[in-house]
């Protein structure tokens, strides 16, 4: 097994690159109060909500692009990207699959997620964003029957404005960071999720997201609010076709568990990484942070296979006593994809608990840096943290970084923290093949085996989905 | 089944194997024995197809087909297989799946469907069994923390579930107390058959004991210089090699 074995297994073309030609209205290039404007008539939005964007806009405008990651890319000029984009069909509002654009369902069964399957078959309620915009939403009544609120979030604004105003930039306010300012003037759409007091949510909850039109932001806003003693598991996926310029991904995820609640949040993110030279690929800037009340748990699982760069930190303020953050963590990155992510865990509460694990994994030139802060309050009394981080690399081109933060202002609080750097040897590979196991398998057995701890927090539904992006990336990272 | 003609290995422009002849038939057990860097691991590694080991002469045939022309995991699917003096550890792959990968490989390409889930792990308990390692074994990380003795079991019970053509145990025996050499050569033992052929490389007459070869070969200074029976590992012990290399100088 030697490097040039490597090497060429390394070159193989990302599975989901495929354009779909399903007409759009898109906007022209540019970003100005009137931009906001346009989007947020374009969806009837009231004045509130008007008000909302541009206070975030004006923000926006003070301030500027972080550097600090460690992260390389061409400057980024947020007049040359369009800020809407809808697929037509979208006017005729589809109430079921029937009624939309067959080609949008030919696109997600070329993804292997057919949404018919999934309603028989998985029992997964999908709330599907083609470009920005919902267009298929499912098992709408049987989740309100139990009184859940899945909806997107444009039409959360018409519905449940009490609940909107009340927690949207209630985690993650406008001035939160510079991609948080922007997305909160220029969101498109996303999904509104409430589970009201004491109710389990009786199924997962997906969302499938695609960039579909060259050229376009695409700006997620996704809140999700747990009434008291409530829990749901919410599952985030997304591929997206092949591109020749970059694309800004710029999403904001909002958790609110209140006390005695419980919510999952888990993703898969594949994002077109870029070819193999360098070209192309989404850049992802994403803030996701959720608040855990008094009792509360909120768990972040994600496996990261995608993007040219990925700036992401899901992060859990512990606020109420005895809460609990967990983050796992699989960042893969191949090629030149650079991968800037991590976790914040602030403590606040006493007797708060938070778990890290983060297991990244580096082939062909590619660079994975896991940043993680863990703060320990004045009030944060018997806290604890424990913190794992583990790196793989495959090749000898690649690289990997370890940042961790530690700030500890309470002496009853413990922080633990492990890290490893290991490789795919050649002597792993060799036993391997020697016992008649071709390397392509022999690497994603390695790298499965390596990522175990994180994939046996995913909910069952979405480890397969998991296991199946990891190899399709493997595929063009190694093997 | 295995025919090495003149084989002249490098390995980092340094030759290692100089003009190597060897016939292994279906039924033979096979000794090479030889002191330290004489190239005897050299010869397992360069069969079952490692890289960095350069061919510079030489042909080997391997049931018909020419072995150097072969992948490393199509020379194993073939039926090659080879017992590693330092086994290596991969983490969080359990030895279980490892096992049933491997299996399902050779299995795949001899045209059979892959073994059923339930039936492979009755066999694998039963090999576990044979080898003396807990059933454990088989949900852990392969080799991982495993003791050097149980490394080498491991082994074993792996042949014993691929069931090789040709096995080769690369100094099996080293690191090796007297109740796991018993073990292992049990297991060496049970699969002798008509249809399979050995190489055992020692260092030492002593696995030789349990192990009976039909043939045993002195590899010294990349030839072997000396072909016998179990009567010339007896006479190495108690003479050591110097007076060989002499010989052949």
């Amino acid at each position: 097994m030697s490097q040039e074995h490597i090497d060429r297994l390394i070159e193989s073309d990302y599975a989901a690159g495929f354009v779909s030609n399903i007409e759009s209205d898109t906007l022209a290039p540019g970003l100005d109060e009137d931009v906001v404007r346009f989007i947020s008539s374009k969806k009837n939005e009231p004045q509130w909500m008007l008000d909302w964007r541009l206070n975030a806009f004006r923000i926006w405008q003070e301030m500027e692009e972080p550097s600090w990651a460690h992260v390389h890319y061409p400057q980024i000029n947020y007049q040359d990207i369009s800020y809407y984009s809808a697929p037509k069909s979208i006017e005729d509002k589809p109430k079921s699959l029937d009624e939309v654009d067959p080609e949008l369902i030919e696109t997600y069964n070329k993804l292997g997620i057919p949404l018919h399957e999934q309603e028989m078959l998985a029992g997964v309620a999908v709330d599907a964003v083609f470009d920005s915009v919902s267009v298929a939403t499912t098992f709408r009544s049987k989740l309100q029957d139990a009184g859940v609120i899945f909806c997107p979030i444009s039409e959360a604004v018409h519905e449940y404005p009490d609940l909107v105003k009340k927690y949207l930039g209630s985690v993650v306010p406008q001035k939160d960071n510079y991609f948080s300012a922007l997305n909160s003037a220029v969101f498109s759409d996303g999904s509104f999720v409430y589970i009201p007091k004491g109710v389990r949510c009786p199924m997962e909850l997906s969302t499938y997201f695609r960039i579909n039109e060259s050229n376009t932001g695409q700006f997620e806003r996704t809140l999700i609010v747990a009434d008291e003693g409530s829990h749901v598991s919410y599952l985030e996926g997304c591929t997206a076709p092949m591109r020749d310029e970059n694309q800004l991904h710029a999403a904001v995820v909002e958790l609110v568990a209140l006390d005695n609640a419980n919510i999952k949040y888990s993703t898969v993110q594949n994002w077109y990484p870029g070819d193999a030279e360098g070209n192309g690929g989404i850049y992802n800037f994403v803030t996701k942070r959720g608040v855990a009340h008094t009792n509360a748990r909120i768990s972040w699982t994600q496996v990261e296979t995608g993007s040219a760069i990925t700036w992401k930190y899901p992060s859990c303020i512990l606020k109420g006593d005895n809460s609990v953050g967990e983050f796992y963590s699989v960042a893969l990155t191949n090629n030149f994809q650079q991968a800037d992510t991590g976790t914040k865990m602030i403590h606040l509460g006493k007797n708060t608990r938070s778990t890290i694990i983060s297991k990244g994994i580096s082939a062909g030139k590619s660079s994975n840096a896991y940043r993680g802060l863990v703060r320990m309050n004045p009030g944060a009394r018997s806290s604890r943290n424990y913190t794992q981080c583990d790196s793989l690399l495959i090749g000898d081109k690649c690289a990997a970084h370890t940042f961790p933060y530690i700030e500890s202002k309470n002496p009853s609080a413990v922080v633990e923290h492990e890290a490893t750097t290991s490789k795919v040897s050649d002597d792993q590979l060799y036993l391997c093949q020697q016992r008649g196991i071709d390397t392509e398998k022999a690497v994603s057995m390695i790298v499965n085996g390596f990522c175990k701890e994180v994939f046996k927090e995913l909910p069952m539904e979405f480890a397969v989905e998991a296991g199946k992006l990891l190899e399709v990336s493997l595929e063009g990272s190694v093997g | 089944m295995l025919s090495i003609k003149n084989l002249h290995v490098n390995v980092d422009e340094k030759t290692i194997l100089k003009g190597l002849d060897l016939d292994v038939k279906a039924g033979e057990v096979h000794a090479i024995m030889g002191p330290n860097g004489s190239g005897k691991s050299t010869l397992g590694h360069v069969l079952s197809g490692r890289d960095g080991y350069d061919i510079i002469d030489g042909d080997i045939q391997f049931q018909g087909k020419d072995l150097l022309e072969l992948e490393t995991e199509e020379r194993a699917r073939e039926g090659l297989f080879l017992a590693f003096q330092y086994p290596v550890e991969i983490p969080g792959v359990s030895n279980m799946e490892f096992l049933k990968a491997s299996v399902d490989a050779v299995r795949e390409h001899r045209a059979q469907a892959p073994c059923d889930a339930v039936s492979f792990m009755k066999q694998a308990r039963a090999a576990c069994k044979e080898v003396n390692l807990n059933q454990d074994f088989l949900k852990r990380g392969v080799n991982e923390g495993f003791s050097g003795g149980e490394k080498k079991r491991n082994e074993i019970m792996q042949m014993m579930l691929l069931e090789p053509t040709l096995a080769i145990l690369d100094e099996t025996d080293s690191g090796l107390d007297i109740d796991a050499l018993q073990i292992v050569a049990d297991g060496v033992n049970s699969l002798r058959s008509a249809q399979r052929g050995f190489i055992v490389v020692t260092h030492y007459q002593r696995l030789l004991n349990y192990i009976e070869p039909d043939f045993v070969h002195v590899l010294a200074n990349g030839k072997i210089v000396k072909s016998g029976d179990k009567s010339l590992a007896l006479e190495l012990e108690a003479k050591g090699y110097a007076w060989l290399e002499e010989e052949v100088a």
